[in-house]
């Protein structure tokens, strides 16, 4: 039985991971308004691209200290230009469009993406072995692994330097006003094609983060991977407030620790013990989004809509 | 000597409403022209075709000498042609000065944008004192300075004003109306839509009276002023 504390731990790790991927769905639909249903597949495919410099173009025996970094640049170069091929050739001739045409593009990229994957990535229909790092380490009574520490770091490095970027650099300032105000951006010479590019960019690194955070301490991936943690992500940007990048990171925390402590201890309450464990995780992240949305409908960091001018 | 903007038989239509129906009319560096009409005659469609978020269906827009029709609308204020649009649009969430900023956003010359937000503060002391606020707590009246401040960031050669008059207070109006009087005594090219005719045209050198996406009527401003039409159309006189 584990402790409270590695709980804890373990609910954190898994909420950094989906608010990884959940600064992709955030920053889109605060910029165009589309929730990008194939995200879970821009994170699916970083996996894969990953696996691929792993695999085919490291030699053997290269040590995980030279691999990670470059694993990293592999899956991101692939979530990124997946990420920004949807937008160019998918999302953006039905700019104009009514908005169910995207989102049913969306569903449709989704599906294409995981069958291009199933049918022509050797072994990818069942799981494939992606080298994980599970030397573990003991802090007092909770035990984490390198892969753990790797994503750690990587979510505190990826949400600084994105807070830094949105309020300090020009191409950020210009991501907020294309978010408030499209028309306008436009006649203070903002490309807002080129932000949206830029948007839909950044999501796709941060899923392909996530993504080799995933392999690194599941051990496995496969071409549906991307299905259940998009919902997921996609449930922590809903419930963070969605177009805030810090709420999709908080409502990504927030998700995992409920998901994780619900699922080890609601079992212990009289009458419920049958609710409890990892086949439950689902159903209970799924009722703290509807919980939230009853009592909070703009989210935990959202601003109500009759806020905005 | 041509126009800085020459405006040619433009056309422009919602889908198969035609919004704007063949107008043609031009505005000379350092004047004031202004555009009239009621709601509906086709000033702001005009106003958003010039700074291209509209596309024309036909018709000719030349610039400073150069071709506007099919410019991006983001490379347009790189022309020199500022917009401070209807409804002022500031960004709501940006701070006041962040917002000057954005006006600046093609320049590079960090002292003269400097120069300019203070030039900003000097023609609107209010937004000075409140620089750090964020512009959506501004009244209506503070959010048209700084829409107009923002227009002026860009240093444009033709700066064109869509209501600025629009919802504001008497004296707010009476402020507005002053600056744009000082701008055009300091050699501001504008082109201002207005509904407020009486104040327009007083200000204007030239202007046109818009009816349902045509020009019906045009003079120099005290011209239409005077004209019985206009003081009956739109002056509100019998």
């Amino acid at each position: 039985m584990h402790t409270l504390p590695q709980q804890l731990a373990n609910g954190l790790l898994l909420g950094s991971m989906y608010g990884l991927i959940a600064i992709g769905y955030t920053m889109v639909y605060g910029i165009v308004q589309l929730i990008n249903f194939a995200h879970g597949e821009i994170f699916m495919t970083g996996a894969f691209g990953a696996l691929t410099v792993y695999v085919y173009i490291l030699p053997d025996g290269t040590s995980m200290w030279a691999a990670v970094p470059l694993m990293l640049i592999g899956g991101g170069i692939v979530s990124v230009l997946v990420a920004v091929g949807a937008e160019r050739f998918a999302y953006r001739p039905l700019r104009q469009a009514p908005r169910l045409a995207p989102l049913i593009t969306a569903i449709g990229l989704s599906l294409t993406l995981q069958e291009l994957v199933r049918n022509f990535y050797p072994g990818a229909d069942k799981s494939r072995a992606f080298p994980s790092l599970d030397a573990t380490h003991s802090i007092g009574s909770v035990d984490i692994t390198d892969a753990d520490i790797f994503l750690v770091c990587a979510a505190i490095v990826c949400m600084s330097s994105l807070a830094w970027f949105v309020r300090k650099s020009r191409t950020g300032r210009a991501m907020q006003a294309t978010a408030q105000d499209p028309d306008t951006a436009q006649l203070m010479g903002i490309d807002t094609n080129r932000i949206i590019v830029v948007a839909f960019a950044i999501g796709g690194f941060f899923a392909a983060v996530a993504a080799l955070s995933y392999g690194l301490k599941y051990g496995n991936i496969d071409y549906r991977m991307g299905f259940l943690m998009g919902l997921k992500a996609f449930t922590a940007a809903v419930m963070g407030g969605i177009g805030n990048i810090y709420g999709a990171m908080l409502g990504g925390v927030v998700l995992g620790i409920a998901e994780t402590l619900a699922s080890a201890y609601i079992s212990n309450i009289p009458g419920m013990q049958q609710l409890g464990g990892q086949s439950w995780a689902n159903v209970w992240a799924f009722v703290l989004l509807i919980l939230v949305l009853l009592f909070r409908p703009q989210g935990l960091l959202g601003e109500r809509v009759a806020d905005r001018a | 000597m041509t126009a800085l903007l020459e405006v040619e038989d433009l056309h422009v239509a919602y889908g198969k409403i035609e919004a704007v129906k063949g107008i043609s009319f031009s505005v000379e560096a350092g004047q004031v022209v202004t555009l009239i009409g009621t709601n509906g005659a086709g000033k702001t469609t005009t106003l958003r075709t010039l700074s291209g978020l509209l596309k024309p269906s036909a018709g000719k827009i030349t610039f400073d000498g150069k071709p506007l029709t099919g410019v991006a609308a983001h490379k347009i204020v790189a022309l020199g042609l500022a917009h401070s649009p209807e409804g002022r649009h500031i960004f709501p969430r940006l701070t006041i000065e962040e917002n000057l900023q954005l006006g600046a956003f093609l320049r590079k010359d960090k002292e003269g944008i400097e120069k300019d937000i203070q030039r900003a503060y000097d023609l609107f002391p209010i937004l000075g004192e409140r620089r750090k606020q964020a512009a959506g707590t501004l009244s209506g009246g503070e959010q048209q300075m700084l829409a107009m401040g923002r227009a002026l960031m860009s240093q444009p050669k033709l700066l064109m004003l869509d209501e600025p008059s629009m919802g504001l207070s008497p004296i707010m109006m009476q402020k507005i109306m002053s600056t744009i009087v000082e701008l055009k005594s300091q050699g501001t090219t504008i082109l201002l839509v207005e509904q407020n005719a009486q104040a327009a045209l007083s200000l204007a050198d030239h202007g046109h009276v818009m009816e349902v996406g045509n020009i019906v009527l045009s003079g120099t401003g005290q011209d239409l002023l005077h004209d019985e039409s206009v003081r009956k159309a739109y002056l509100g006189e019998d």
